[in-house]
């Protein structure tokens, strides 16, 4: 069994934390894990990405070929929509519906939510509404990766929790349960 | 024991496990992590961010020197920057273990080219390793330090973006190996004088057999069905490249190279199990002209140079997959859509100083602002658009100079604080002693952004080192980039830019991402 996943957004929006949450729980379910991470020069306000591959056998690439993701997590609507050519057919998007408008040519933000609707596995969330309603205004990250969770089952909810838990304990108990509670507000939403 | 590390970081921890001394290095991506993470993890071991990358190849060899071990570590470009002292490691030889490290990063995500090292490693005559993945880096580098020792060679240990900045798990030791004893070298052939250097350089070349039978006795041609028979092609897999051909699962010989020197009765073996040979190698072609060399004109060796393989910017699964036969699985149409490059942060000091630069400029149209390496180099795109080059460490200021005297005015150089005291201050010196006509702006944020905010080596002593140099003092300023003072920072310019003499403007203020930070402890 393997789950590739692209993690996606704008440089400076977190999308490595949501990436050491499951590479957290993945290392915990004894899985195999390659995380191919942009560092350098994108990380100022550009487009950035992560390739998170977890596998129950060898994974050779850092990688992911085009054609078979199966998952792809964007912080940012339009960003969800630069990388499906990796995604697999039947993958799933999950992303914030939030545009992050830093260039002068943003494309119309009804189209590019209506274009991401048109794939057969798409979950929109205005995740900074959620982060706020579940009382952790900063914790938008920990909400998309929980909408993501449903699509995470070769790691399951237990475990990104657990992971959580590890992730942020340096940061105390306040701060795990806020994400806790980010992460599981899209479930107690439904 | 297992652990989750980004390649940077395997090697890291290979090294302090090896019984590592010092660590010597200048911040560059893809290297930077991996001093970090010794700086953080392993008080025992030496550390402070060098000048520049020679500096640091200079230091590793004093500490080599005196029989401990030591690792340097640089971006590709750097390689450059050392490569005088780089190669005259080879010649003089190494006491204790030293390990260069050099990440190369083919297409160019946070460089100026894809430059390939392994080219540098050949051209001094040294060991290049190149691991394919975390565990081999982490487990390569104690074998590349006991090899320097053995052979009394730097050796040259090559990593890529791509496994550079991936995480994997990796099996690693509970602790680290002792240090080495303090023990100086003792012998004459450090005294690179032309009768001992020949001498020295004699015994390197008589090296390379031995070299040769190391890289020869670590490589093995995989077979993936016992069949004896001839298959149609085979592949030479270096480095990561091995990754992406077993990732298309293509049923054909492999030999999977980690070790240079090349090889060469590996790859003669192979070439008789097979009709033609595909070289899988990221970043330029270096094996592939290699093995041309060894198997001959008559032999069929496909890689970038016969167009299998593209011949710029890295290997992928899907490229690497096409150049197999494998087609690739049929995925989602690609949406056209608008770039989102890099900018720099809202409220940054690099932002005014652009503002105020462009202000000034557009009162001279002959005006050219000659750019450099670091966050300050997104000043050429919009809304700035503001710089007529950026080349390599230093040459802004260089730049500026050699176009002034051509004619150019006005003619201003940009450089960052820790890019000038890489290699800005003797370009500096050169402006002064020719009495250049060039008003050069050193934007000081305090720390080396780029790469994630390194200490910078000049910090609170530019104005110092500007007047050392020989600047005047009436000609050096030092503002404050905010909105509010843009009439005055302006103002200077423009009179600076009027002085026929060299001009050295300094607006400092601290990089917006370690002010964050410096307010969350």
């Amino acid at each position: 069994m393997k789950t590739d996943i692209i993690l996606c957004g704008v440089g400076g929006q977190g999308i490595l934390s949501i990436a050491t949450v499951i590479g957290e729980a993945a290392t915990r379910a004894g899985l195999q894990l390659k995380q191919a991470e942009v560092h350098g020069m994108s990380q100022r306000g550009g487009d950035v990405q992560s390739n998170l591959r977890l596998s129950t056998t060898d994974i050779w690439s850092d990688l992911i070929p085009k054609g078979s993701a199966d998952l792809i997590i964007s912080m940012e609507p339009m960003e969800a929509l630069r990388y499906v050519q990796y995604l697999a057919p039947d993958g799933a998007i999950v992303t914030s519906s939030a545009p992050l408008v830093n260039i002068p040519d943003y494309p119309d933000k009804d189209a590019v939510l209506a274009e991401l609707r048109k794939y057969p596995h798409t979950v929109i969330l205005d995740i900074e509404e959620a982060a706020r309603k579940a009382g952790n205004p900063r914790g938008a990250n920990m909400v998309l990766l929980g909408a993501a969770s449903k699509y995470l089952d070769i790691v399951g909810r237990e475990r990104l929790e657990a992971a959580i838990a590890t992730v942020f304990a340096a940061k105390g108990e306040e701060i795990v349960n806020a994400n806790i509670n980010a992460f599981r507000y899209d479930l107690e939403s439904e | 024991m297992k652990k989750l590390l980004l390649g940077d970081e395997a090697v890291a921890l290979g090294a302090i496990h090896a019984g590592l001394s010092g660590v010597y290095a200048y911040p560059g991506t893809p290297s930077t992590e991996i001093t970090e993470y010794i700086q953080k993890a392993a008080p025992q071991v030496r550390s402070r961010w060098c000048t520049n990358e020679k500096t640091a190849m200079e230091a590793a060899l004093g500490m080599s020197y005196a029989g401990k071990r030591a690792l340097v570590c640089m971006k590709h470009v750097g390689m450059n920057v050392c490569a005088d002292a780089f190669v005259n490691s080879a010649i003089t030889g190494v006491n204790g273990g030293l390990v260069v490290l050099a990440a190369d990063d083919p297409s160019m995500h946070s460089s100026q080219n894809e430059q390939d090292s392994r080219f540098y490693g050949k051209f001094a005559l040294v060991p290049i390793f190149e691991p394919s993945c975390q565990q081999e880096a982490y487990d390569m580098v104690a074998k590349a330090f006991a090899l320097s020792e053995e052979v009394k060679l730097p050796v040259l240990l090559r990593v890529v973006t791509r496994l550079a900045h991936s995480r994997a798990a990796v099996e690693v030791a509970e602790e680290a190996a002792p240090q080495n004893p303090l023990n100086p070298a003792s012998d004459r052939g450090w005294v690179l004088l032309p009768a001992i250097a020949r001498r020295q350089y004699a015994s390197l070349v008589e090296k390379q057999s031995a070299l040769q039978a190391y890289s020869e006795s670590l490589a093995a041609i995989e077979y993936s069905s016992p069949s004896r028979a001839v298959a149609p092609f085979g592949v030479v897999a270096c480095g990561i490249g091995y990754n992406y051909v077993k990732e298309a699962g293509a049923d054909v010989p492999i030999l999977k190279i980690n070790h240079y020197p090349l090889p060469a009765a590996a790859v003669k073996a192979l070439s008789l199990r097979c009709r033609k040979i595909l070289v899988v190698e990221d970043g330029q072609p270096v094996v592939e002209q290699d093995v041309r060399a060894v198997l001959g004109a008559e032999y069929k060796v496909e890689g970038r140079l016969t167009g299998a393989l593209p011949r710029t910017g890295e290997l992928d699964p899907d490229n690497v997959a096409a150049a197999l036969g494998k087609p690739s699985a049929e995925g989602c149409k690609a949406q056209a859509l608008s770039n989102r490059p890099p900018q720099l942060c809202p409220g940054c000091g690099h932002r005014d100083v652009y503002t105020a630069l462009n202000k000034v400029a557009a009162g001279y149209p002959g005006a050219k602002i000659f750019g450099d390496i670091g966050c300050y180099t997104l000043g050429a795109l919009p809304p700035y658009n503001a710089l007529a080059s950026c080349v390599d460490m230093g040459a802004s200021i260089t730049m500026a100079k050699g176009a002034a005297d051509a004619g150019v005015f006005p003619a201003i150089a940009i450089i960052g604080d820790s890019t000038f005291t890489h290699s800005g201050m003797t370009g500096l010196l050169d402006a002064v002693n020719d009495h250049s006509s060039i008003t050069v702006v050193i934007s000081d944020n305090l720390t080396t952004a780029m790469t994630g905010g390194q200490d910078s080596a000049g910090t609170s002593r530019f104005e110092a080192i500007c007047l050392g140099l020989g600047v005047e003092p009436e000609h050096l300023h030092v503002v404050v980039p905010v909105p509010a003072n843009m009439e005055k920072i302006s103002e200077i310019i423009r009179s600076e830019i009027e002085y026929p003499g060299v001009s050295v403007i300094i607006p400092r203020r601290e990089c917006m991402q370690t002010l964050k930070r410096h307010k969350k402890k």
